[in-house]
């Protein structure tokens, strides 16, 4: 479809490239038009349109970072198998689509052996996960994401090349610092920073005063005057709840400590209005230690989650779904995790979350 | 951190330790390709003292190419002088096709242009969806941009704007598409560049579009309005289809994890077929996933509207919730009333949000009944889950003058932003 645009853009305003050359021969053809698709075996997709058309789509787990050199390896075998063309899942795993049913096999050979990369991460898998900058490039983290991400997948590569191991698929995401960009997840693992924001002298003064007072979210940032006369900033240490907000918008107000620093683990978070429909992650264990290069301690806390969920879940209920009907003593039970104070909510929509019924399992 | 003196490191034990195991590393990617342009030797350099210090050695800037408020994550390294190379080292946003798809000739001319320019590194994708090149400094980025311009690409976007959008894969190859999620994306892009290009919003906003419930884009929670495929009207059932499931899996299976699933218990079994209680589908996608040979969506097809999702700064998370039930997506007019709707969101909001302040936010300060009236939307049912169990209410045909027929001086209700946030935690 042809849709004029209403405003004129600029003479560089490019707007997103045009969806329809990059698409496979078959995905242009068949537009609109698919009939239905088959999971023939782990990281391969049947998908077959109304024409008849078939393509057979092969998914593979990137490492997301890459260099120009892998990414015209990946090039080329798209060329040699692909028709010249490739898709990335939000995911950062890559798909090849082919037309030719003989060619699955040569391919599949050659992205492990020439890329290294698994074929995967198709049904109930644990998918690659998402994750943020960290250490590698980001300003304000507490801790690296690439480098815990590929621990994870190192640990569970048996439940992202096959598609039946777990009772729903699994999706993981990690974030270095308190915002989060790593968003609800099954399973997340998370900065937790344990003190206010420690005021670097030598900074005050290239921010903004009225903006760092006013993004945070519980006022305990003021105005001070300095010994020197000049206009300073304090932190209400009752009123911090150690967000790291302040930290976004000035990079003065540091809220990181590597010796104090830890990772909590969220889970229960889904997107998709499926059966009972979205729900954020909750709190599922706190304090494990900030532990590069491999984080074994959060390695050995979601193996616990996964051994649980594999073992209880029914087919089809995602990991938050499954507490929801055993419940949190059970899980804690079944996991070992300590339930600690710290786990029942204290916000202002705290009460919400306590159980207002006699519903208890004895 | 503490004084210590930090030399440029040889060697970088931990990060070899991320070398083995069968996930692809991107430690052994980067080293090998190092050889080629020593910044990215030093990157893992700085990578390694991260590693072991637990510190972060970036710095953030502000870096803006010609025109554009956005797009540059500009970059600076305290250790500059141990690795000099990467003293600056920016990753530009670039809006990638919708949907992720690439022909090889348009990857490799990315990876032509950002061999020229910099370091060499990219990664696919960015939590925003952006293509991610890593890399420049503050003369090779503006080189970088221009050669990308020149050749159709464009920048994504940053700070208080417009964000890069993203969508699945929609129909392009996915039978429960029910809008063009690609043709959308992209028309949304285009028609809105200017608000991704030049911060003019209150804070940022984010579209994400998925073609039917299973929200492949991750749009619920993760951007301010997702676009969510949904239809009018009865599913498609193929009873041929249901008889040969019930045969091959078992009618317990059918139970199990179709029938008891459904969130409405709208699904009846009638001997070898099923039967649909269409008015109370409410579109979740859970038993067409299941049984995707036999059901699909209905003909009648469109999208839901909602507003509002974004993580947890500074209210808390929210998840989206509905805007419009249904609104179809087909013809230039369907697109044209999606893109009033928008405006008439961004004018309220830009006319009364505060800075900083997420619609979500926006939504959640000045209340929805408000925000509707604000945007000229009529209260649906479907936008809540229940009505209000509070009874203090403001009516204000009810309301206005006292029994004595003196004028009612209510004090306002304060909107400081601070009161309200603080409340909120
Ligand atoms: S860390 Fe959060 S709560 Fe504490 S001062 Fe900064 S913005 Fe406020
Ligand atoms: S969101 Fe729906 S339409 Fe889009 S790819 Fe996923 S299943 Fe298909």
């Amino acid at each position: 479809m042809s849709v004029k645009t209403k405003k004129k853009m600029a003479p560089r305003d490019n707007g997103a490239p045009d969806h329809r050359p990059n698409l496979h021969p078959l995905m242009l053809k068949n537009y609109g038009k698919w009939d239905y698709h088959e999971k023939l075996r782990p990281g391969l997709l049947l998908y077959v349109a109304e024409s008849g058309d078939k393509l057979w789509t092969v998914r593979a787990g990137s490492p997301r970072t890459m260099s120009i050199d892998t990414v015209r390896k990946i090039c080329d075998l798209a060329d040699k198998y692909a028709q010249g063309h490739l898709r990335f899942t939000s995911r950062a795993n890559v798909e090849f689509s082919l037309a030719n049913e003989d060619d699955i096999e040569p391919l599949m050979e050659e992205i492990r052996s020439v890329l290294g990369f698994p074929i995967g991460g198709t049904g109930h898998s644990l998918s690659n996960v998402l994750h943020t900058q960290g250490w590698m490039h980001c300003n304000l983290p507490g801790t690296d994401a690439a480098g815990s991400v590929k621990s994870i997948m190192d640990q569970f590569i048996n439940e992202f090349v096959t598609d039946d191991k777990l009772p729903a698929r699994v999706k993981i995401s990690a974030s270095c610092c308190q915002i989060n960009c790593g968003g609800q997840a099954d399973i997340a693992i998370n900065v937790q920073h344990h003190h206010p924001p420690v005021i670097k002298p030598q900074g005050v003064g290239i921010c903004e005063l009225p903006k760092v007072v006013a993004i945070c979210p519980v006022a305990a940032i003021r105005p001070r005057q300095g010994d020197d006369g000049k206009t300073t900033m304090e932190v209400v240490d009752e009123k911090c709840m150690y967000c790291g907000a302040c930290h976004g918008q000035c990079p003065t107000m540091e809220i990181r400590d590597a010796n104090t620093d830890t990772l909590s683990i969220w889970i229960g978070g889904k997107n998709s209005s499926t059966r009972k429909g979205p729900s954020f992650m909750k709190l599922a264990m706190w304090g494990l230690p900030n532990n590069p290069p491999r984080w074994p301690e959060v390695g050995e806390a979601l193996q616990t989650i996964l051994d649980c969920y594999k073992s209880s879940a029914k087919q089809y209920e995602r990991m938050g779904e499954w507490i929801d009907r055993i419940g949190w003593k059970r899980f804690f039970e079944m996991t070992g995790f300590p339930f600690t104070k710290y786990h029942i909510d204290d916000s202002v929509s705290a009460r919400s979350t306590f159980n207002t019924s006699t519903h208890v399992r004895i | 951190m503490s004084e210590k003196e930090i030399k440029a490191k040889t060697e970088t034990p931990m990060l070899d330790e991320l070398k083995t195991g069968p996930w692809p590393s991107f430690v052994a990617d980067l080293e090998r390709y190092s050889e080629k342009k020593p910044a990215v030797g030093q990157l893992l350099g700085q990578l390694e003292q991260s590693y072991e210090d637990r510190w972060n050695y970036w710095q953030g800037t502000v870096l803006n190419v010609d025109g554009y408020g956005g797009g540059v994550i500009a970059r600076y390294s305290e250790l500059g002088e141990q690795y000099p190379d990467i003293a600056q080292f920016h990753t530009i946003r670039v809006i990638p096709p919708p949907g992720w798809v690439y022909s090889t000739e348009k990857l490799r001319e990315l990876c032509d242009i950002w061999e020229k320019h910099s370091a060499g590194i990219m990664q696919l994708h960015g939590m925003t969806g952006d293509i991610l090149l890593l890399g420049t400094d503050n003369k090779t980025t503006f080189e970088a941009a221009e050669e990308l311009m020149e050749k159709g690409w464009d920048l994504g976007g940053s700070g208080p704007a417009l964000r890069t959008l993203a969508c699945c894969v929609g129909e392009a190859r996915c039978e429960a598409a029910c809008f063009d999620t690609m043709a959308l994306t992209k028309h949304l892009t285009d028609n809105y560049i200017s608000e991704l290009h030049r911060p003019e919003l209150p804070y940022k906003y984010k579209f994400k579009l998925s073609g039917c419930a299973n929200d492949c884009a991750a749009s619920m929670q993760r951007s301010d309005m997702p676009v969510i495929g949904t239809w009018r009207g009865a599913m498609q059932i193929n009873q041929d289809e249901v008889g040969k499931f019930i045969d091959d899996k078992g009618i317990e299976f059918v139970i199990d994890n179709v029938l008891t699933r459904c969130p409405t218990n709208c699904i009846s079994l009638k001997g070898k077929t099923i039967d649909v209680d269409n008015d109370n589908c409410v579109r979740c996608m859970h038993c067409i996933n299941v049984m995707h040979r036999a059901l699909k969506p209905g003909k009648d097809r469109g999208a839901t509207i909602l507003i509002g999702g974004k993580r947890t700064l500074k209210i808390g998370d929210t998840m989206s919730s509905v805007l419009v039930p249904f609104m179809p997506l087909k013809t230039e007019e369907d697109f044209t009333k999606l893109t009033d709707l928008i405006d008439s969101i961004w004018e309220f909001w830009g006319d009364n949000g505060l800075e900083h302040e997420r619609i979500g936010e926006f939504i959640a300060r000045v209340g929805l009944g408000t925000f509707l009236e604000g945007i000229g939307l009529e209260p649906d049912p479907q936008m809540i889950n229940q009505p209000r169990t509070s009874p203090y209410i403001k009516f204000e045909e009810l309301t206005g003058s006292k029994i004595d027929g003196e004028p009612e001086h209510n004090p306002a209700v304060s909107n400081e932003e601070g009161e309200m946030a603080e409340k909120a935690i």
